[in-house]
């Protein structure tokens, strides 16, 4: 008796899994299929799901219309470039508040915890006017400098959560062992805490290729990433759904793959510390 | 040389004083083992020598020369930790070779030196392993393969042994022995355990809040302690602590008598008591006797002795064996 009761729960606790599973997927495969649609069937109501006469044109009028090259470069750079020049601020920082902690180191990190809840938009002004006055609106610079400072909290914390797990005896027996604080950082703390700064790297990639709130607002044409080549889709009026679609689906398929392929070092880095 | 000196060493932590102005000397050669109750300030102590924590105020030297800024890079001591700190993504052979790597030594010279140190602690067989795969004894053997192929000026131990089990414990701290009758460098080991400071020490540190209780060989300590502290902690089973009237009888504030200097009868004797508990080990037995006036008296005994619990016994301390202190705890001589 007792096993069918666990079965039956089982089975319930699936069945609830998979439609929250496919209800958060839902919007992504919704997209997925109106970029295959017509601009006429894809505002059509009620709307077909799969029995549509597919197409591939919206992605060709895509390509033809936009440089999805320049702005797929512009993604790349952006958000590898601001994620590795996050973590080599972030290492020594995270070093230091998990193993040299001061007075203040609290306070330090609940302070850049707190930045993350300031509105965006409550600091674009000044910003972009620095950004202006220096020549640097419109350039990849410009994104990486921001999508840094923006991610930086996050990669700090998340560093000085795995860190922190790691016994500080063994960097003490490297001081010991004639390391030098270099050395120490590069032979044993970096090494011991890779799982860790994968995971962290991996999600600030993510979270910098989809940031769209400073890309849409400091580029225009030159540095645009991908996430301004989908805005560019959207217009106040006429027929733009399965093209705006198409976008979508080209600008978030590398960072889905990507995504797949590292999922186990995601979740792995993500449950990190919570679960022991 | 390996000769250490401490001079008026504080060490503070916020408003706590860790260690109140302390002076040591420490020769070269010399098996140095700080013993006393957890809290008592012995690791920390090590860590100051280490260069892990800096002094407050007071001087480190090492070697004659002044250590007390140096980094422990620099301070060319090697240390074994309680946790062994192996480098766990690291083989046993680039454990062992870490500190040489870090000293730019030649490629084929640490070859050399870090193949003889394992054929020494027998880990030829296990050079390719990670500490992960390693028992508890092998993990503690390549820690003290990392301290011994830099050729440290001392080496530093830091309750190395409590995390083995006690078979196993027994047998390191002879290879710990041996190994410092072998290569003759000064050692500074710190324990709780008062048996492996008897039974490795040259010379014993006994602290307590921080400050050093008495300095001597493990006999001097055993037969002549400074105080009640030092009695009570050196000797297993503790030496019995008598105050009051008894002790007053035998012309002392406070009487010390070690188990192993009580006398046991059946007949006659001094005190007259019940027996609690007895331990039967075989080569000894200890007794734990209620005496009338007295906290629990702990006596020692034959091995094959026949007293058990509820038995009535009369207890004689051997009077040329006494310990006699003074209201401050301090020996009378």
């Amino acid at each position: 008796m007792a096993r069918a009761v666990t079965n039956q729960r089982k089975l319930v606790v699936t069945v609830i899994a998979w439609s929250i599973g496919i209800a958060i997927f839902f919007p992504i495969l919704w997209t997925f299929l109106t970029s295959f649609k017509t601009e006429a069937e894809a505002i059509a109501s009620p709307p077909s799901f799969l029995f549509f006469e597919w197409t591939t044109e919206n992605y060709t009028e895509v390509q033809s219309r936009s440089n999805y090259p320049l702005h797929f470069m512009n993604s790349v750079i952006i958000s590898l470039g601001s994620t590795v020049l996050g973590l080599l601020i972030a290492i020594p920082a995270a070093w230091s508040m998990a193993f040299v902690p001061g007075k203040r180191t609290k306070d330090v990190l609940m302070w850049m915890l707190s930045t993350k809840m300031l509105p965006p938009v409550g600091v674009l002004i000044p910003i972009y006017l620095i950004f202006r006055d220096t020549g640097l609106l419109d350039t990849r610079t410009a994104l990486v400098i921001v999508l840094t400072l923006i991610n930086l909290p996050i990669i700090v914390w998340m560093l000085y959560t795995y860190f922190k797990e790691i016994p500080g005896e063994i960097l003490e027996a490297a001081r010991m062992d004639g390391a030098t604080l270099w050395s120490e950082v590069i032979y044993v703390l970096t090494p011991m805490a890779v799982p860790g700064i994968a995971s962290t790297l991996l999600l600030n990639v993510i979270l910098a290729w989809n940031e769209a709130f400073w890309t849409l607002n400091l580029t225009a044409a030159k540095a645009a990433p991908l996430t301004a080549f989908i805005a560019s889709y959207s217009s106040p009026e006429g027929l733009f759904y399965a093209k705006l679609s198409a976008a979508s689906t080209m600008a978030i398929a590398p960072i889905v793959i990507l995504g797949w392929f590292s999922q186990k070092q995601l979740v792995r880095g993500l449950t990190f510390g919570a679960v022991k | 040389m390996g000769n250490i000196t401490l001079k008026q060493v504080t060490k503070h932590f916020g408003e706590t004083v860790v260690i109140p102005p302390l002076d040591l000397s420490i020769e070269d050669g010399e098996f140095v083992v700080f013993v006393g109750p957890s809290g008592c300030g012995k690791s920390t102590l090590l860590r100051l020598i280490a260069g892990l924590e800096d002094v407050t105020s007071g001087l480190v030297e090492i070697d004659g020369a002044d250590a007390t800024t140096l980094p422990p890079a620099k301070r060319k001591l090697a240390m074994v930790f309680q946790s062994y700190a192996l480098y766990p993504h690291m083989s046993v052979r680039k454990n062992i070779a870490f500190p040489l790597k870090m000293a730019d030594m030649d490629p084929a010279e640490i070859t050399r030196k870090v193949e003889g140190a394992a054929s020494v602690l027998n880990l030829t067989d296990y050079m390719e392993r990670r500490p992960g795969q390693l028992s508890g004894g092998q993990r503690q053997r390549v820690a003290i393969g990392r301290a011994i192929v830099r050729e440290p000026e001392a080496f530093l131990f830091d309750e190395p042994l409590s995390n083995l089990d006690a078979a196993l414990r027994v047998n390191m701290r002879l290879e710990i022995t041996e190994l410092h009758q072998s290569l003759k460098t000064t050692m500074i080991y710190v324990t709780h355990d008062q048996v492996e400071a008897m039974t490795m020490a040259d010379k014993i540190v006994v602290l307590q809040a921080g400050n050093i209780e008495q300095v001597g060989s493990p006999m001097e300590l055993y037969h002549k302690p400074a105080n009640v502290f030092v009695g009570g902690f050196i000797g297993s089973p503790k030496m019995n602590i008598i105050t009051g009237p008894e002790a007053e009888k035998l012309g002392s504030h406070t009487i010390g008598i070690r188990p192993e200097h009580t006398m046991v009868s059946k007949e006659q004797g001094t005190w007259k008591g019940k027996v609690g508990v007895s331990e039967h080990l075989g080569s000894d037995t200890f007794l734990r006797v209620h005496v009338e006036g007295m906290d629990l008296f702990t006596v020692r005994a034959e091995g094959d002795v026949d007293l058990h619990h509820g038995d009535e016994v009369y207890l004689t301390p051997v009077m040329d064996r006494l310990h006699r202190f003074d209201k401050d705890g301090l020996a009378v001589r």
